[in-house]
């Protein structure tokens, strides 16, 4: 009932103005919530990446969001209404996802927007949810919304941002690869946040940065910088971006072969949705990664593990089902099954009832603070900051044992916790 | 007179259109009367001048980042940094015709796309001014012009109509003065017209910094108007949609960038929600379209039946 | 090294370029989508063919340019043709194009950047680090296409009566050429040629579907900066390009340097707007 249909379907301004009225007159006649379970179902707005460079995301993204929905639509819906999902493609840009939030909010009549991942997207497109005064519910690890640079109305209760990740893996990287450290990163934002949250951790542990190697934007060949690495490095920490990463992982092979090389740690955005099998990256055999969810199923998983493998069509190796090239980006796209989970508890919680409730919606969500592990949270229990409106979880780090990403070490909660630097709560909405 | 009449009409019909619109699409229109000015800058300089430049990204970058820094680091009023954006505009735009308007032609291209290059790695690299690639949002209090509230729908339409009205009646005054017609002398023969005493370097360095300026409005207003700014707005995607808005709607028209503009906008909305693939839908659209009417859509119209049409 | 590596990369993206250009006078936006259909067909055929990845390999050097080259024969027959090659028309239809080529490589083969294992997998170990012997194939790969294009330019009918046509369409028609197939010839020869670069370079890059975009900037700034039409031009500037960046990241970081090379690199066109081996117009 969702997905491709809800793509095809574009309702006429007829119907768009007609079911607004609906709504309306909904809340002013005050209809119980058990009234409006045999209604229509709740429109979920859904910003995707189906194409752009976020395309790899957005499809992975989309068939969790779908396999979420349909287990919520199973249990009953949200309040006993049953939901659907409206994606819009932003084309993975800053314009067009604020047109899409427009769209979604005032077209397809949606009560809130969520699953955003890339950064600029976020930031193009917070500006509107928040004129437009609708609930925006971002996926997208990027420090933008603790950081305080958005609004009321933006929150991210679904994944750790990325300073919380970095902080929590330095310790484990200081005491366990080395404390001489090289980074490589891409030269622009994504990048820079690596080094200015990695290096000020990894000093806070003893250890020192010896060189950043910043990868200017452009590039889709590292081996003339690889020669910068000091010899005296102990651990390469790297982070890519984009189809760049397997030529880069291939390239630092060619560069080290079988000598004695520093040991590698990196982040697994590098390497979503690529297959470890795929030739060119045995380099990478015994080196260690940050994952957000551990794309191999470990030992020790939890309950329902297997349940949300299973609802979304992925295998124990973090493959499609139906396809075991087809790797997902398991450490993402949790968030968007956690997202809408996080949706469903925020509304049955304030009885949101249409889009006059919306202010009531984010109070409500500013007001929860323990998520616990649950099915509704595969990738692990988070503590939701209503005054930052980021969540925070337990990180993994892997190691590439025999071609598989392998869990070695677990982070705790408190490893990633840092001093707010906003209170959206004192925000106007 | 019929030209005044045709423009005034348009500007009133546009009017209307916001009131009768639902929300969705008034708003759109006010994205797209945006984008229209910057367009109606690119056609300046291509459409009459014949100045085929693949850097005017940079030109709304300068805008957009012109007015976007004054107000975000500096806390300028919305409606200086506007200006101080269409000033930025023209400035850059001074500066890349001083150096790129040695050459012409397809080396003109290519020089101009350099530069444009040469300002969106410098957006991306100077990301703790700039924001980079992420970009900047800007607050509700940065984006008040005199008195207007631009997170408001209603506000943000007229101060978008009132640009563009502006600059479309500037650039109809322009297109029909003696200075519109030195424009198409250098479209045409710029030779002959050095013959003649003329100065074609001076004459296209001030088309071009003209077109700067009506560029750098566009990005400034977009900046303040939609609440963001962004390294995505430098890169070379945003050179070549006024392009295509305006041979869409007919290069050298008054009015083709404001109908480019909005079909391009409606093609990828529309095909959107038709199919997932809708790119190819829209690939597929301009390529009939191009074969059906070579010269875009007002150009074509003007050949075959309206041969007034400016 | 790596600059040759990366004059190589931009000589053999840019040769397809350099030939449409200066034969047809017509600025071909869907070039990158044309070399990004190559790496993608590649990676496909390198699928179907089982064994050592080297037989993949060669199938793909002979399938992939012979489809883009049909499909630019037909896009020239079917479209560009029939908008008489006027310059504006041509660019609207050649981004048309380039949408179309990129939605089908998307819907066909998805978002994934896909790798083509090289044929060969030589490491050259050098004393401090170590180095792939196929980035030095590439290098003598680029010089053998070039010469071949040149040999075939100078040395062929076919060239011949394509050096005709790039001089003068109006007389060369007027003997007998056929003008239109002579340029749906150049225009496939063209596409051809990108693929045949794709797959060439795949193995060292990968193959994605918007993976075209880059090489298309850099091919057209090859293109001008050596002079239209000029193969001569299009390998020196290749060089220039290609080395540059290089040298002025000693004095700079990586990125500053990026931006110093281009912005001095316009410089040449603003002091040479013929490029460097262009024939004034």
């Amino acid at each position: 009932m969702m997905t491709k249909e809800a793509n095809v379907f574009m309702p006429s301004r007829r119907a768009v103005l007609a079911g607004m009225g609906a709504a309306g007159l909904m809340t002013t006649t005050g209809l119980s919530r058990a009234a409006m379970a045999q209604g229509a179902p709740m429109k979920l707005g859904f910003q995707l990446h189906a194409t752009g460079i976020g395309a790899s995301y957005g499809r992975w993204y989309q068939r969790t969001a779908d396999a979420a929905a349909k287990m919520i639509n199973d249990m009953g819906g949200i309040g006993g209404r049953p939901i659907e999902l409206v994606y819009e493609d932003d084309g993975t840009g800053p314009k067009r996802g604020a047109e899409v939030v427009d769209k979604l909010a005032n077209q397809h009549g949606c009560e809130v927007i969520f699953g955003t991942l890339f950064s600029h997207v976020v930031m193009g497109s917070a500006p509107r949810a928040g004129e437009l005064k609708i609930p925006y519910l971002v996926c997208s690890e990027g420090y933008h919304v603790a950081s305080g640079a958005l609004n009321r109305w933006t929150l991210q209760p679904g994944i750790t941002d990325v300073r919380s990740q970095i902080q929590a893996m330095a310790p484990w990287v200081a005491a366990n690869l080395g404390k001489k450290v090289t980074m490589v990163f891409p030269d622009y934002a994504f990048g820079h946040d690596h080094r200015d949250f990695f290096t000020a951790a990894i000093a806070a542990q003893g250890g020192e940065v010896i060189a950043h190697i910043a990868v200017p934007p452009t590039e889709t060949s590292f081996t003339q910088y690889l020669p910068q690495i000091p010899a005296e490095t102990e651990v390469l920490y790297h982070v890519m971006v984009g189809p760049g990463v397997l030529t880069f992982v291939k390239e630092l092979g060619e560069f080290y072969g079988a000598g004695a090389g520093p040991k590698l740690f990196g982040f697994i955005d590098s390497l979503e949705a690529v297959d470890m099998a795929t030739p060119g990256l045995e380099f990478l055999e015994g080196s260690h990664f940050w994952e957000a969810h551990s794309r191999v199923k470990p030992a020790d998983a939890g309950e329902h593990e297997a349940a949300y493998r299973a609802a979304v069509g992925v295998d124990d190796n973090g493959a499609s089902l139906s396809d075991p090239a087809d790797v997902a980006t398991f450490s993402h796209m949790f968030s968007a099954w956690e997202t809408l989970f996080f949706i469903k508890q925020a509304m049955e919680a304030s009885g949101y009832a249409g889009p006059a409730d919306r202010q009531k919606l984010v109070e409500t969500m500013e007001g929860i603070s323990d998520l616990p592990y649950g099915v509704e949270r595969p990738q692990g229990a988070k503590m939701f900051n209503g005054k930052t409106h980021q969540a925070f979880g337990t990180q993994n780090i892997s190691q590439v044992q025999g071609g598989k990403l392998v869990r070695v070490h677990q982070t705790t909660m408190a490893d990633g916790a840092y001093d707010d630097a906003v209170d959206y709560t004192a925000m106007s909405f | 007179m019929k030209i005044w009449i045709l423009h005034i009409a348009v500007l009133l019909a546009l009017v209307l259109a916001q009131l009768v619109l639902p929300p969705y699409h008034a708003n759109n229109l006010s994205r797209i009367l945006v984008l229209a000015v910057f367009a109606m800058g690119y056609n300046i300089s291509f459409g009459y001048a014949g100045l085929l430049s693949l850097g005017h990204a940079l030109l709304f970058a300068a805008g957009m980042y012109g007015a976007g820094m004054l107000v975000h680091h500096a806390g300028m009023p919305a409606l200086p940094a506007l200006i101080a954006g269409g000033l930025a505009g023209g400035a850059m735009a001074g500066l890349v015709g001083l150096l790129a308007l040695r050459t012409a032609g397809v080396s003109f291209m290519i020089v101009t796309l350099m530069f444009a290059q040469v300002g969106f790695l410098s957006i991306l690299y100077f990301n703790g001014v700039t924001g980079g690639d992420e970009g900047i949002a800007l607050t509700g209090p940065q984006r008040q012009i005199l008195g207007l509230d631009m997170t408001q729908d209603t506000p943000r339409f007229w101060v978008a109509l009132i640009l563009f009205a502006i600059a479309l009646l500037v650039k109809l005054a322009l297109v029909q003065s003696r200075f519109g017609r030195l424009m198409l002398a250098m479209r045409e023969n710029e030779e002959r017209s050095r013959m003649l005493g003329l100065n074609p370097f001076g004459i296209k360095l001030k088309i071009l910094v003209i077109s700067g300026v009506f560029s750098g409005v566009a990005g400034a207003a977009y900046a303040l108007l939609f609440g963001y700014l962004g390294g995505s707005f430098a890169s070379v995607q945003y050179s070549i949609l006024p392009m295509l808005y305006v041979l869409l709607g007919g290069a050298g028209t008054v009015l083709g960038p404001l109908l480019g503009a909005g079909l391009m906008f409606y093609l990828v909305d529309f095909t959107s929600g038709l199919t997932s693939a809708y790119l190819m839908v829209v690939g597929a659209a301009l390529v009939v379209l191009v074969l059906f009417a070579p010269k875009g859509i007002l150009g074509t119209l003007r050949e075959r039946w309206l041969p007034w049409l400016p | 090294m790596e600059g040759l590596v990366k004059a190589a990369v931009l000589a053999l993206t840019a040769v397809g370029l350099s030939l449409v250009f200066g034969v047809m006078r017509v600025v071909n936006v869907a070039h990158g989508a044309f070399f990004m259909l190559g790496a993608v067909l590649a990676w496909t055929v390198a699928q179907y063919v089982p064994g050592d990845p080297m037989f993949g390999w060669f199938a793909a050097l002979l399938i992939a340019p012979a489809i883009v080259a049909a499909i630019a024969a037909t896009a020239d027959t079917f479209v560009l043709k029939r908008l008489n090659y006027d310059p504006e028309a041509t660019i609207v239809a050649t981004i048309g194009l380039l949408y179309i080529l990129e939605q089908a490589a998307l819907s066909l083969f998805g978002p994934d950047a896909k790798p083509v294992p090289a044929p060969f997998n030589i490491r050259l170990q050098l004393p401090w680090f170590g180095y792939s012997g196929y980035k030095i194939f590439v290098v003598f790969a680029a010089v053998a296409v070039l010469l071949a294009v040149w040999w075939f330019m100078t040395r062929t009918r076919a060239g011949l009566v394509m050096r005709a046509t790039q001089v003068d369409r109006q007389t060369a028609r007027a003997f007998g050429i056929n003008v239109d197939r002579v340029y749906a010839g150049v225009f496939a020869l063209g596409a051809g040629l990108a693929a045949i670069a794709a797959v060439l370079l795949v193995p060292i890059s990968q193959a994605h579907y918007l993976m075209g975009g880059d090489p298309l900037l850099l091919s057209f700034i090859v293109v001008i900066i050596g002079g239209l039409g000029s193969l001569r031009g299009t390998l020196v500037a290749a060089l220039i390009i290609g080395l540059s960046d290089g040298v002025i990241s000693m004095f700079w970081s990586p990125t500053l340097a990026k931006i110093i090379a281009t912005a001095a690199v316009a410089m040449v066109l603003v002091f040479r707007p013929q490029g460097l081996f262009g024939a004034r117009a």
